[in-house]
Parts: structure tokens; C-alpha cells; sequence
């Protein structure tokens, strides 16, 4: 990774104390009625988020490595403000790291949100620590504090010290992340807050995914159902995704009944195919459903792969410009047929 | 000529997969009734669902047959350009890419589920295909891995 390893800490605090600073005056200045952020967890290793609609409470913001929610999830539905009965929608600030920024531009073309109601608050992320594979090493010890410091990542309990490598212990999809920072739509919409906004260049080539790809059938098959056997299909997941919002999930759906609700095999696997069938090409690979998951289910995996096929079949990376269609809203009479079943 | 009547003859002794055809009201199916009216013989494996357009095939519909024990899924449409909605098939046809990329990396052989274009003109190659596509089906086997047990 090319992030400045310099002090991540610091960074952080530097850009946490900035963007307290643009809340502030964007609530003073009435620019937006509410701010959505991070805030304190009741437990370590947690945040959660944060509804902040009192200048005065600013100061519950934090921006750390443990800030996982995809907060563009709390803009769609529309929020509309309550007290007025005309159904006016709230002018919304929203804390954006890279992956909430391009979710942001993504619904708004799919007409989900509107732009000009939002602010996009843009920070640089350097990466979300992935706690549950931390508090399996850990096992049953408790952490009191967690703290990164160059480049390692501190945890401290009772009666013990541990350090992890930074960059091993990050989620799946930020590894691979290449956009750290929102991209810009308008200036009236963005803020750009703390340091210089860097993505780093160089194609990705999905050589994580090869292994998987030369198996067998049968093999991935295996490979498939051991990743998704602990799945109880609490639907975390779907909940936490912001391109899950539909008013009636097919799997809700009763009338007909798609699929069972079962533990079996195919039920569970064709819930998960199916719902990356309905993110492809909207997918921004938050890694947010896995971060959600409680049975730890890495699901980074699929949608990586969906990242694949809609980059080499489209040549299409979801939620960069405003410009471009995704793929599955728009068709060309010469897309590729390599895949139909032809005489010869 | 049902299946016993294949085994009477002695013409072919071997197991014959189920599979489920999705056709177009408006060019594969009136291709499959051209096969048939003009007498041109293909294995016995197919069983039509007659749609209106390719375009309104849902996933769900393909996924759902292989999760109900069909060891194959045949989609087929018009030609692109001959659409009777304009582009209903080239919608459908994104749809396809992904679906079966998707499936491919789910373990489910990428030879059960077939996508192909025939007219309502090419009786003859709606039989080639077909046969085409029951040999590869042959090969891959039943369908025991993604029908659901209970």
C-alpha cells in the first residue's frame, strides 16, 4: 500500500478535528439541518452512528480505523423533516469516507437522493480495522483500548499488551481499496476536509481471485459452501448495504415464494447469489456486509468478484463519475456474446 | 417420442437430462414450432415455458429451476436488432453476462445454464443447438449439487 506511514493516529486526529470544525459551521450557518458521523461505541472496537442536528453536540464526532458503517444506508429512504408537513427533505451533511462518497454519487443516479440536499463531507480514509478477526485472536480476553501507532495496532486489556501489523489485519476490500477519498461531483456538495485527497494510480488485476477461478466446479462448489455455511441468513447483510433498498426484498416476498427459508445449502447460496446479482454494477465494495456480518462470513469475496466481471465485461467501476450509466441501466447493440451458445 | 419409446427402439441407452427452455413468444418459440412442423429431430430433453420476450426473464427464474432438481436452464431469444420491445433482449443479455460469470464462480457448471438466439426462421438451427446443448448436458451430469434436499 502507498499510504504516508507516517502516524496514522495523528492523522486521524488531525482530520476528526476538521471535520468538528466544518460540522460546526455548517450547522451554525443553517447550510444543513442535520449531520450524519461517527460516534463513540458502548464497547471497544466499536463505533457507531451518529445523529447530530445540535451544534452544540459537534463534539461527539470521532474518525478512527474502527468507523465501518457505510452511512449512505441512512439517506435512502429520504429523510424528510417531520415537523413540516409539506414532506421537504432535510438538507443532510454526511461524514464520507471514499467508499460512502461513491455511494452517494451512485444513488443519486439512480434518482435514490439528491445531491444538492447533501454535503459530503470528504475524508481520506487509510483503511477499517477488521475487529472480529482481532477478537478471534484474542479469544476470550477482553480489550479495554485500541490504539494505532506507526503502522501497528495496539490492543490493550487487563492483563495483556498485543500488537497486530496494520495493513494485515484491515478489512478484505480495504486491501484493496484504490479510492480513499470521494471523488468530486460539484463544489456546492463537497467539503473536502484534512489532507491531500490520493488515490492511488495502477490497474487492479484481480489476481486475488485467480486461485478460486482455476478450480473445478466441484471445487468451488466446497470453497462456496464452506464460506457460506455459517450463514443464519439474519439478513445483516442486506441491512447494512445502501444498495439494499428495496421496499419489498425478494426474500420478504410471499406471494410467489422464491426461495425457502430453510438453512439448507441451496437456499442459503441462492440468497447470496441472488443478492449479488441485484448489486452488480452498483456495488462499491464498502465491505460494509461483512463488517456487519455476526458469523464473520467474509462476503468481500463475492463482491469482488462482481467487481471483476463488471469491470471486464463494462469496463465500469461503480459510483466514480456522474456522468457514465451503470451497466445494468443502459445496453449496446455490440456487447460481448462469448458467453451464448452459438452453431460452431 | 417419449423416453420409453427412445428405449424400446434400442436407439439410445443413456440418461437423458431434464431441462426447462425458456422461449420468446415472438422468434424461438415460433423457431421450436417451425423445428417441429417441419419434422426435424431433436432429443426428447426440453420442456418450453413460453415467455414474452427475453427481457422478462428474471434471474429467479433460472436459479429457482436449478434449486427444483432441472439439470439444465435453456434461455432463447431474438436476434439482437429484432426485439418486438426494441431492446429487450440486449437487456436481457447484460443480465446473462453476469448471471452466468456469477454462477461460474458459485461451483454451478457453466455448461447447465445456456443462453442463444434463434429465429423464428431457423427451425433448423433451434434442433442443432439443442442437440448440442443436451450432449454438454450429458456430460456434466445430474443436477445434485444445488437441488435443494428438503
Amino acid at each position: 500500500m502507498v499510504i504516508l506511514m507516517g502516524n496514522i493516529q495523528e492523522e486521524n486526529k488531525n482530520i476528526e478535528h476538521s471535520m468538528k470544525e466544518v460540522a460546526y459551521n455548517l450547522l451554525k450557518n443553517k447550510e444543513v439541518d442535520l449531520i450524519i458521523g461517527y460516534a463513540k461505541g458502548t464497547i471497544p472496537l466499536s463505533s457507531s452512528p451518529s445523529f447530530i442536528i445540535n451544534q452544540k453536540d459537534v463534539d461527539n464526532l470521532i474518525w478512527d480505523n474502527l468507523c465501518h458503517v457505510n452511512l449512505a444506508r441512512y439517506v435512502v429512504p429520504p429523510i424528510t423533516k417531520i415537523i413540516d408537513n409539506e414532506n421537504i427533505p432535510l438538507k443532510v451533511g454526511i461524514v464520507s469516507k471514499g467508499c460512502v462518497g461513491r455511494s452517494l454519487i451512485h444513488l443519486a443516479k439512480e434518482n435514490q437522493v439528491n445531491l444538492e440536499n447533501i454535503k459530503i463531507i470528504g475524508i481520506s480514509c487509510n483503511g477499517i480495522i477488521n475487529r472480529k478477526r482481532i477478537e478471534k485472536e484474542l479469544g476470550e480476553k477482553e480489550i479495554i483500548e485500541l490504539s494505532v501507532m506507526n503502522s501497528e495496532i495496539i490492543a490493550k486489556g487487563v492483563d495483556f499488551v498485543k500488537t497486530f501489523f496494520f495493513d494485515d489485519y484491515l478489512n478484505e476490500s480495504c486491501k484493496k481499496c484504490k479510492i480513499k477519498a470521494p471523488p468530486m461531483v460539484s463544489s456546492q456538495s463537497n467539503v473536502i476536509v484534512g489532507g491531500s485527497v490520493e488515490s492511488s494510480s495502477g490497474e487492479d488485476d484481480f489476481s486475488d481471485l485467480t486461485e478460486h477461478e482455476s478450480k473445478t466446479p466441484e471445487e468451488k462448489w466446497q470453497t462456496i459452501v464452506e464460506l457460506l455455511s455459517p450463514c443464519t441468513r439474519c439478513y445483516a447483510c442486506r441491512e447494512a448495504c445502501p444498495m439494499c433498498y428495496c421496499n419489498l426484498c425478494f426474500v420478504d416476498q410471499n406471494k410467489p415464494i422464491w426461495f425457502g427459508k430453510t438453512t439448507d445449502m441451496s437456499d442459503i447460496v441462492s440468497f447470496h447469489l441472488v443478492r449479488a446479482m441485484h448489486v452488480a454494477g452498483r456495488c462499491v465494495a464498502c465491505g460494509s456486509c461483512s463488517s456487519a456480518c455476526p458469523m464473520g462470513i467474509d462476503l468481500t469475496f463475492i463482491t469482488r468478484k462482481l467487481e471483476k466481471i463488471v469491470k471486464q465485461r463494462f469496463d465500469f467501476t461503480s459510483g466514480l463519475s456522474f456522468d457514465i450509466l451503470p451497466p445494468m441501466m443502459t445496453q449496446k447493440m455490440n456487447d460481448k456474446e462469448d458467453f451464448m451458445i452459438g452453431e460452431h | 417420442m417419449n423416453e420409453a419409446a427412445i428405449e424400446n427402439k434400442g436407439e439410445i441407452k443413456q440418461w437423458n437430462p431434464k431441462i426447462i427452455a425458456f422461449l420468446c413468444n415472438w422468434c424461438s418459440y415460433a423457431g421450436a414450432d417451425l423445428a417441429g412442423v417441419s419434422r426435424i429431430q431433436y432429443p426428447p430433453t426440453i420442456r418450453v415455458v413460453r415467455v414474452p420476450c427475453s427481457g422478462r426473464i428474471n434471474p429467479f427464474f433460472i436459479i429457482k429451476s436449478l434449486m427444483d432438481g432441472w439439470d439444465g436452464v435453456v434461455v432463447s431469444g431474438c436476434h439482437p436488432g429484432d426485439c418486438h420491445y426494441i431492446s429487450g433482449n440486449l437487456v436481457a443479455r447484460r443480465r446473462f453476462a453476469i448471471l452466468k460469470d456469477l454462477l461460474d464462480f458459485f461451483g454451478i457448471e457453466p455448461e447447465r445454464v445456456q443462453f442463444m438466439w434463434a429465429s423464428a426462421a431457423e427451425g433448423e438451427r433451434f434442433a442443432v443447438l439443442i442437440k448440442k446443448i443436451t450432449k454438454l448436458m450429458r456430460k456434466v451430469g445430474p443436477n445434485d449439487r444445488f437441488k435443494k434436499k428438503w
